[in-house]
């Protein structure tokens, strides 16, 4: 009971501030439309208006606050009109709908499921390689450490240019710009968990005598188990970060990034907020899965409690 | 008992381990026999290279120098032929196995079959007192409980010799006296051979039919004490004249070769 009241008061907190917020966005664009359908703003003019502070015009017209939240086109909408046109846009339009968030969600989900799954098994192979190989540790880790500094945003359109000229196209190269994000998370708990073992535990199976494969799959794969599921969470938000930004260059005409960049394109800002939180309730309901499954995997193996 | 060729014999047995800091001689001219069936314990300081002897004859160290046999082969091939099972100080059980399928990890390795498995499962969990516990994970066990079940496991693959690396190190008094109760029985039921590093005089000289007194710097044996106790020994012998003697005779030769040091 008292984490849920803790919980409500952030979320009441974050809500009035938003409300608040809107006020001295939206005002001055308020104070045109309110002046246009005739009614009286101070001041009259609109260019004394354009070098007055937005805190100034609030006060001079306080009549237009309520109106700041109900503006088609505001620069900041109010947390109501996201509300809505999440509703609108999920539960009321048909699934099929280009205007449907779900439809455009799950345009965004299968590239990046698609890119999560490339990239764990990426970095699955990767991690045992480096564990497993001196040269591969020195020669791959850098690299992979490397790609990450390169900004995604810079590197997407190449990706996605490169494969279109040999004929790829698609949700291949969303996956794998997504693929490109969340292997390395992948390879880095990886690379922790399958060297965790400490030199007792290896030195135990020396004394049986165990192959270096009998070591791997007895020891080092089950000890790597809570580390790989670390990593797979921030890998999964990562792969979702990834699909998204692979749709911005090609002007897509779906997913998430889709409606981000088309409502950008119309100022149609409630689109731009009901798509990023679309692309924020998705993610946590990723993290969510893989914290369920992990739960239930470690409890399976009894590691934990 | 004692007769018969030495299961582990050590002539002349040196190594130096080469640092940033100049070499450190962790064993130096080391000469040692063990017969089948002893219970030999290791007591000195840190850094005398009683942990070390035993890595030597478990093949986790190669010595540089002098010869070791261990069954009449080099260490490496009573390894192969599964010569001995190792108790380390920690337990060191998987947590993600229960305790009859940590039991089972050198049965799997080394190909036992299912039912051969379960059946020696059964057999040293019997051994070690810990029969019941088959499903249990070990973080449901008390400490001393995980030791006795890693005794177990190294007691699976029936080798000849047991080495233990302080094994009772990490537990408090009274259940390190019982362990050491139970330790004495199953050695009087299996026979094995037994290799023991400790730090503490008591158990060494309540355990052993032969002491190695070692001490460090260059790591050496100052003194070999074959006990005269008798092998039935209920814990109230530790107040008797020959185990206070014996004690005292370690004690002295502790301090001998910690010479100025003390």
């Amino acid at each position: 009971m008292k984490q849920i009241i803790a919980v409500l008061t952030v979320i009441a907190a974050i809500v009035v501030v938003w409300y608040a917020a809107c006020i001295p966005m939206n005002i001055k664009g308020v104070l045109t439309e309110q002046e246009r359908a005739g009614a009286e703003v101070l001041p009259p003019s609109a260019k004394d208006r354009r070098d007055m502070g937005e805190i100034g015009l609030t006060l001079n017209n306080s009549f237009a606050i309520p109106a700041t939240w109900e503006q088609d086109r505001p620069r900041l909408p109010a947390p109501h009109q996201v509300a809505i046109e999440m509703w609108e846009t999920t539960i009321q339009k048909k699934i099929t709908s280009k205007r449907s968030l779900i439809y455009h969600g799950w345009v965004t989900l299968s590239a990046t499921m698609l890119g999560f799954a490339i990239g764990t098994g990426l970095g699955i192979l990767l991690a045992v390689g480096i564990v497993h190989s001196r040269v591969m540790d020195l020669s791959v880790m850098p690299w992979a450490i490397v790609s990450q500094t390169i900004p995604i945003i810079a590197l997407a359109p190449m990706i996605i240019v490169v494969l279109f000229s040999v004929g790829v196209q698609g949700i291949i190269p969303k996956a794998i710009i997504s693929a490109y994000l969340s292997f390395f998370p992948v390879v880095v708990g990886m690379v922790k968990g399958l060297r965790s073992p400490d030199a007792m535990q290896l030195d135990l199976l020396r004394t049986y005598s165990a192959s270096r494969a009998q070591g791997f799959w007895k020891l080092r794969l089950p000890a790597s188990m809570p580390y790989l599921f670390a990593s797979l969470k921030i890998g999964v938000a990562a792969s979702l970060v990834g699909a998204i930004v692979g749709e911005l260059p090609t002007g897509a005409v779906a997913g998430l990034g889709a409606r981000l960049l088309a409502g950008s394109y119309y100022g149609q800002t409630v689109q731009i907020w009901s798509a990023l939180f679309a692309a924020a309730v998705l993610a946590a309901c990723l993290v969510g899965l893989l914290g369920l499954i992990e739960r239930t995997v470690l409890k399976r193996m009894g590691m934990a409690q | 008992m004692t007769t018969g060729d030495p299961v582990i014999e050590a002539k002349h047995l040196d190594l130096t381990f080469q640092t940033n800091d100049g070499p450190i001689h962790a064993l130096k001219d080391v000469n040692l026999s063990i017969s089948k069936g002893e219970f030999v314990s290791f007591i000195g300081p840190s850094g005398c290279g009683k942990t070390t002897f035993l890595r030597c004859i478990a093949a986790l160290e190669t010595p540089t120098g002098g010869t070791l046999s261990v069954n009449g082969m080099t260490p490496d091939e009573a390894r192969r032929n599964r010569a001995y099972g190792y108790v380390f100080q920690a337990a060191g059980l998987y947590p993600w196995r229960t305790i009859s399928k940590n039991i089972k990890l050198p049965l799997e390795i080394m190909g036992f079959s299912a039912a051969e498995q379960e059946e020696r499962v059964n057999k040293v969990l019997e051994l070690v007192d810990l029969t019941g516990f088959e499903g249990k994970f070990p973080w449901q066990l008390s400490g001393g409980m995980q030791q006795r079940a890693s005794i177990a496991r190294a007691l699976a693959f029936d080798a000849d010799i047991l080495l233990m690396d302080e094994p009772f190190g990490a537990l408090d008094e009274i259940v390190r006296d019982h362990l050491n109760e139970q330790l004495l029985a199953l050695w009087a039921r299996t026979e094995k051979t037994i290799g023991f590093v400790t730090h503490s005089i008591p158990e060494a000289v309540y355990l052993s039919t032969k002491i190695v007194v070692m001490s460090p710097r260059p790591g050496r044996i100052t003194d070999v004490i074959d006990s005269p106790l008798p092998k039935e020994r209920p814990l109230d012998i530790r107040d008797s004249t020959e185990f206070i003697e014996v004690a005292h005779r370690v004690r002295e030769g502790l301090r001998a070769g910690h010479g100025d040091d003390v």
